[in-house]
């Protein structure tokens, strides 16, 4: 097994290696700064244009609030889900692990 | 557009109207393979956004977002199988978020060098090409052994054990794994994570496609653990990315709760088809995913972008009809199985 993972070391090492030369070869220009501003002119739900005027105006605030709203929903599917999969009579307490 | 426009919902910060039933579809299918796998699935997502009309820019901060959210309903499932090590989890965590900093610097050096794209491309090629053959081999391995009568795993037939050799390094603190079921020093996670961080980092990918087959190759997670507990990692990492990617204003949060909408069903039956399916079976359909992934990417990169999305978008509709036949046939022969037995006790 050891001869098997030499070679496979020895390219991992000399891609890492050539890595830096590939790129300044590769050439090529900085990336820009991307500036995006959402267009609320258009959005007539109250709630959808607090969050694009917050995306505007204080893009933190608008940060901590993506991770919540995600993390709250994630959760609220999760436990719905659970009580609906409850109905469907499965045991979904315990399984047993088989590989082959 | 104007007889169906309540099929087209409007995505105030990207400006553009989405056909949110192709959103829903596209997390259910992640869903149901990210639960099965273990992992977020933004190599799925990416392809299919761009399909729907998405800008690229929001792309991969609202895809990692939504596998936030679809990560924690695929772990709390597992978690009730008792699928996911937390421990492991939490260890792994230390490496892995280390990890992903570290790559991410790495690449940002390499970026103020010059252009990284094709480069950086070609790693990843030759790191699924690696996972490929491992996964193959592995099969290949487990099943002569098989023929051979051998059987050397605790849940069956193994292929590859570099996990037994790995075990064998000593150096403390020890640490006993309990749902994973085995003891080992604490660097062997932190090591094998922070590894697997770089490369994610790196990449620019979740590191799901990484971390599973490291899990169950290199730390000795039976498959089944291996997924949970990466779920549970892929969550957290999840999390962060979207706070990130909030940051630097790539998100589109409409475009994440459609989509969640349709992961949380998915999640369901991908995570419910593992307790059906054996190690190998998740395994070799693994590999089949990493190959097609690893053949799109190529086909990208010479310039054929909508082969490699049909590519893509083909093998998911594929490896989801499978996945979703799993957990029918045995959740039916399950109930049938309850059924009798009820009948035979009254």
């Amino acid at each position: 097994m050891k001869k098997r993972c030499r070679p496979i070391a020895a390219v991992l090492i000399l891609a890492f290696l050539l890595l830096p030369g590939l790129t300044w070869a590769a050439g090529g220009g900085e990336v820009a700064e991307l500036v995006v501003v959402a267009d609320i002119r258009i959005v007539d739900n109250p709630i959808l244009r607090y969050f694009a005027d917050l995306y505007n105006f204080n893009v933190t605030l608008f940060a901590v609030w993506a991770v919540v709203l995600t993390a709250a929903y994630g959760a609220f599917l999760g436990f719905l889900m659970d009580a609906i999969m409850k109905r469907t009579g499965l045991d979904l307490s315990k399984r047993t692990i088989v590989e082959h | 557009m104007d007889t169906a426009s309540w099929l087209y919902m409007y995505m105030p910060i990207a400006g553009v109207y989405i056909f949110w039933p192709g959103l829903v579809l596209i997390g259910f299918s992640v869903g149901v393979i990210g639960g099965f796998f273990g992992m977020g699935g933004a190599w799925m997502v990416t392809p299919g956004l761009n399909i729907l009309g998405f800008p690229m820019a929001f792309a991969i901060g609202t895809d990692i977002a939504h596998i936030a959210g679809k990560s924690m309903v695929s772990t709390m499932r597992h978690s009730k199988f008792g699928n996911v090590d937390y421990k492991l989890g939490f260890v792994m965590l230390v490496g892995t978020m280390i990890g992903i900093e570290c790559g991410a610097q790495l690449i940002m050096y390499l970026e103020r060098l010059g252009n990284v794209g094709s480069v950086v491309r070609w790693v990843y090629v030759g790191f699924l090409a690696f996972i490929s053959w491992m996964v193959f081999y592995d099969y290949y391995k487990a099943v002569s052994k098989k023929k051979a009568g051998v059987v050397d795993g605790e849940h069956g037939t193994e292929g590859i054990t570099w996990y037994k050799t790995l075990h064998k390094i000593k150096i403390p603190p020890m640490m006993h794994f309990k749902n994973a079921g085995f003891v080992c020093s604490a660097w062997l996670p932190i090591i094998v994570s922070f590894v697997t961080g770089v490369l994610a980092g790196f990449l620019g990918i979740g590191g799901g496609l990484l971390r599973m087959p490291a899990l169950v190759y290199l730390i000795g997670c039976p498959t089944h653990i291996a997924v949970g507990t990466d779920l549970f990692e892929v969550m957290i990492s999840g999390l962060y990315g979207a706070f990130t990617y909030s940051l630097k204003g790539r998100i589109e949060l409409v475009a994440v709760f459609v989509m969640l909408t349709g992961a949380a069903i998915g999640a369901q039956i991908g995570t419910v088809a593992t307790k059906y399916a054996k190690g190998y079976g998740i395994r070799i359909a693994f590999g089949i995913a990493v190959v097609c992934c690893m053949i799109s990417i190529i086909l990208k990169q010479f310039g054929y972008s909508v082969s490699a999305a049909v590519l893509i978008l083909g093998t998911i509709s594929l490896i989801c009809i499978y996945i979703i036949k799993i957990m029918f046939v045995g959740a039916a022969q399950e109930l049938r199985d309850k059924k009798m037995r009820e009948q035979a006790g009254a």
